[in-house]
């Protein structure tokens, strides 16, 4: 295994690291779902290095369905946050306590 | 060559990921998302994943950005998230905290164990191809080994799609939502105190 | 035919299930015979199945019907154990009980609550069969239970009177201390042979640690001592004359009082492997509550309290025989007791009935005169309990004092002398009752009343522990219904009432002879009961001229009582005040000292117990209560509605547990 493969696995564990930050301090939810958009690419890239690793196609066969899932999740979540502005304009993640015990 | 390029994309992820969080404006946000996901195609370039590059473009930053754009365009892209204070406590340092010592902590494997780091055994069902075989190869294992959950995420979008509808449609009496009447302001009333004594 | 054992119990609760669904509707006299009919086919059949016992290996037949309580390791059937004294026992229970049923249908006669009798009646015969029938502790105290429960039906059977029912309350709860005593025994039993079926535990007896052995017998005394009425627990049996004549005979003569005695007999290597102490406290409690209770006797006014002092006296002569290793001498006594007394209590109640529920002696007298059958049944009964040959009970209390002379001089002189004081206070009895002069009032005609309209349903009104009564005028009925009382002379009781008591004198006049000690071949009673008792029963040589010397000293004693007796009452020819000390008529004062215990600083200890459950125990439930609520209270914040902090709580999660797996990696 090379240098190169770990700075890419590096790489992806500080973007994670990025991504998961963001998500905690961002109160925007359209930011909040980018966020998660980058800790998704952050694995999806790890799991591509870890194919070129293994010497198996099975990694970039995983990438293709979080590719898919990221992309349904973001669609309800869209939806979630187009409802949930239309009713409160300007509405943050902090807006939304109904649940509280 | 290919460190070359790993080092230039890396500095554009990077530098893509921190415009993502630190952005006042959520369209500068999108944007930087924008920047870094055309980083990563590259660096799937980079490690021979052309099939994967193709589709990140077109599907990431070619559908889910712009949808992000559309519904920030529709909610009002004047709204700034006030970025200076911060209503919970201690949420910003146990954020960083949080994220320092989980990155600390992935890094630490890969630093110490070095090229050791990883352990898994080399395939021998599912060797890459080289070339332009990647595309083929990965068809053929996305059909024969792997059709079950493709079924299922040919589904799962489906649903997707049906919610996504279902939750935009207009209620008909539209009401904003009122200020929630907050628990504290009402006091917490304890339950009725047991009687105590020769009650039995 | 030994296989039929099972309806001996099975009849009586026949009678017991019809008589408690249709008992009012059968009404008066149906309701009686059918009670009586059950319990005397219960009888025959255990005549034929003692035929059918004796020719069985080891004279025991066992069987069991279905498992009752399967919990692990402690398994409980429900099954019988008949052998030689299960079969005593039940014989004598079934042939009493049936005479005291056909009894009752003439002295209940009238009573607006006669089927009811009846049905309480059958269910004690029930319970009382499964006390000594069944095959392990459990079922014993099964029975136990129910005829305790029967003693308390029936003694408050006329419970619209408090008196009444609070000597119902009193047998009950005074019982319930002994049976703390049984249940205790059944742990410890348990505890130290694994089961506590009979054939299974005693067997093992022998090879029991001496600590435990004495415990498990001490425990089961507490039991006995509380049901068979020995000191300290006697207090409920003279109160409990309150009730009808008929449950003073059955259960507070013949049978429950004796499941005491029962009890100890049958767990009797336990007691062998007990402490050498325990039987001699056994022997000692016995004859020293023989004698208390003979003090008392001879200064009851109460005819029927006379009885009761006596019974908890022969008792003590019962237990005295089981401390002294005498089993077969204690049944022998129980069975002459159970005739004899059973015999005296129903003459007593003819003589009540006759006397329209006079039951104060002081206007008693010359009865023999208008009631000759029960007089002379009673005089059969007197002299047997006097101990007069050849009589029954001659036979068996001689034979329980020699093996007291045999154990100890001492507990020989006491029995002895409680031997002369029980003649003394018996002829006391006959002769205040049937003899001497005729102090029922002068206003009794001589008309005789043809129809038998009297009302009989009133209340044996007594004090409860036997001081002056209130004058209760001959006459006078306070029951609810006075139809055509006719006010008329003492008479003779119906053939329903006299035909038992003629039964019973027959046996009290000859039972003796089952167990006579002249030869080894006449002891038909011992020989009968060796399976059970063999083991474990004292014996010794005793020479005929030793012999004969106490049968001679016993018969002198019973007569020097009786001759005493003579002179007081009837020749008058000593006060009787001297003999018949307040103290001893007011029992020695202990049930009062029980009263101002209770009311005293005994209450001060009740009233410790409810404020420790009310703080201690109820504060703890209450607490756990509070503090979990204190504590939801504190915990609720963690919950803020906040997205953002539910996923930085996860983001924490995910970094304790990647730390985690950190520490049990190798590189």
């Amino acid at each position: 295994m090379r240098n190169l493969d770990v700075a890419y696995l590096v790489l992806s564990a500080v973007l994670f690291g990025l991504g998961a930050v963001g998500l905690l301090v961002r109160r925007n939810p359209l930011v909040m779902i980018m966020c998660v958009e980058l800790m998704l690419n952050a694995v999806n890239l790890s799991f591509v290095t870890f194919g070129r690793m293994l010497d198996d196609i099975t990694g970039q066969v995983i990438v293709f369905f979080v590719l898919v899932v990221a992309a349904a999740e973001v669609v309800v979540g869209l939806g979630l946050v187009v409802a949930v502005a239309r009713r409160k304009p300007g509405a943050t993640a902090d807006d939304i306590t109904l649940l509280r015990g | 060559m290919e460190t070359f390029v790993f080092l230039v994309c890396a500095v554009i992820v990077l530098a893509g990921g921190l415009g993502v969080i630190v952005s006042r404006n959520p369209v500068h946000s999108a944007l930087s998302l924008v920047a870094t996901l055309f980083g990563i195609a590259v660096l799937f370039l980079n490690q021979d994943a052309q099939l994967l590059a193709a589709v990140q473009v077109l599907v990431y930053t070619g559908a889910i950005v712009v949808l992000i754009l559309f519904v920030l365009m529709l909610l009002g892209v004047d709204s700034d998230d006030d970025l200076t204070t911060e209503p919970l406590v201690g949420q910003r340092a146990l954020a960083g905290l949080a994220g320092v010592v989980l990155v600390g902590a992935v890094l630490a494997v890969y630093v110490i164990s070095g090229v050791d780091a990883v352990t898994g055994a080399r395939s021998v069902t599912a060797p890459l191809e080289e070339g332009a075989g990647n595309i083929a190869q990965i068809g053929r294992e996305l059909f024969t080994t792997y059709v079950f959950p493709l079924e299922m995420t040919a589904a799962l979008l489906t649903i997707a799609v049906v919610g996504a509808v279902v939750l935009s449609m207009r209620p008909k009496d539209l009401e904003p939502i009122p200020e929630q009447a907050s628990m504290t302001e009402q006091g917490d009333e304890p339950l009725t105190e047991v009687p105590e004594g020769d009650g039995h | 035919m030994v296989e039929l054992v099972w309806l001996i119990p099975a009849l009586p609760l026949v009678g017991f299930l019809v008589l408690v669904f249709f008992g009012r509707r059968l009404g008066e006299p149906v309701a009686g015979w059918l009670g009586t009919v059950t319990v005397s086919l219960s009888f025959l059949v255990a005549v034929v199945v003692y035929f059918g016992l004796r020719t069985q290996p080891d004279r025991t037949y066992e069987v069991s019907f279905f498992t009752w309580i399967p919990a692990g390791r402690f398994q409980v059937d429900f099954g019988f154990l008949l052998d030689p004294l299960s079969m005593t026992m039940v014989l004598f229970v079934t042939g009493i009980a049936a005479l005291i049923h056909l009894y009752s249908i003439g002295y209940m006669h009238g009573d607006r609550d006669f089927p009811r009798f009846f049905t309480y009646l059958n269910l004690f015969v029930f319970s009382m069969l499964m006390l000594v029938l069944g095959d392990n502790l459990v079922l014993t105290f099964l029975g136990w239970e129910g005829v305790g429960a029967c003693s308390y039906f029936l003694v408050s059977f006329w419970f619209t009177k408090d008196a009444n029912a609070s000597a119902g309350k009193k047998a009950f709860i005074t019982n319930r201390i002994g049976d703390w005593g049984f249940m205790v025994g059944i742990f410890a039993a348990f505890f130290a042979f694994g089961t506590v079926k009979y054939t299974e535990m005693l067997p093992l007896a022998p090879g029991l640690a001496v600590g435990a052995a004495t415990f498990i017998a001490a425990m089961l005394l507490i039991g006995a001592i509380g049901k068979s009425a020995q000191f300290p627990l006697f207090v409920w049996l003279p109160d409990a004359m309150v009730g009808p004549t008929p449950v003073s005979a059955l259960i507070h003569a013949a049978t429950m009082v004796t499941a005491g005695v029962y009890l100890l007999v049958r767990v009797n290597p336990v007691l062998a492997a007990s402490a050498d102490w325990l039987p001699q406290l056994i022997a000692w409690l016995g004859v020293l509550t023989a004698l208390f209770a003979a003090t008392i006797a001879i200064a009851q006014t109460d005819i029927k309290k006379v009885l009761a002092y006596s019974t908890i006296s022969q008792l003590g002569y019962m237990f005295l025989a089981v401390g002294t290793g005498a089993y077969a001498a204690a049944i022998f006594h129980m069975i002459t007791h159970a005739f004899f007394k059973a015999l005296m209590f129903l003459g007593a109640g003819s003589v009540i009935h006759g006397m329209h529920d006079e039951q104060d002696m002081r206007r008693m007298g010359a009865l023999r005169k208008v009631m000759p059958i029960t007089a002379g049944t009673f005089l059969v009964g007197a002299l047997a309990i006097s101990g007069v040959p050849p009589f029954s009970g001659f036979w068996s209390k001689d034979e329980i004092l020699s093996f007291a002379l045999h154990d100890n001089p001492a507990l020989y002189v006491v029995g002895l002398f409680t031997a002369g004081l029980t003649a003394f206070y018996i002829f006391r009895l006959v002769f205040m009752t049937f003899y001497g002069d005729a102090r029922w009032g002068a206003s009794i005609d001589a008309e005789i009343a043809a129809k038998e309209a009297h009302m009989v349903g009133a209340d044996d009104t007594e004090v409860a522990d036997g001081a002056e009564p209130e004058p209760s005028a001959v006459a006078v009925l306070t029951d609810t219904h006075h139809d055509d009382h006719h006010g008329g002379a003492p008479h003779e009781s119906p053939w329903p009432m006299t035909v038992p008591l003629v039964v019973l004198a027959i046996g009290a006049a000859f039972m003796g002879f089952i167990n006579l000690p002249f030869s080894p071949s006449l002891e038909f009673l011992t020989n009968w009961l060796e399976p059970v008792t063999g083991a474990n029963e004292t014996v010794f040589e005793l020479s005929t001229a030793k012999l004969l010397a106490e049968l001679a000293i016993s018969t002198t004693m019973a007569l020097l009582g009786i001759t005493l007796a003579y002179f007081v009452y009837l020749r008058h020819k000593l006060d009787p005040k001297r003999i018949e000390l307040p103290f001893f008529a007011h029992g020695w004062h202990i049930d009062s000292s029980i009263a101002a215990f209770a009311g005293g600083p005994g209450r001060k200890l009740f009233e410790l117990a409810s404020l420790f459950d009310r703080v201690v125990i109820d504060g703890a439930v209450n607490g756990v209560g509070r503090a979990t609520r204190g504590g939801a209270a504190r915990l609720r914040h963690v919950q803020s509605g906040y997205v953002r902090a539910y996923a930085l709580m996860i983001a924490i999660g995910a970094v304790l547990i990647v730390a985690f797996v950190l520490t049990q990696v190798t590189f």
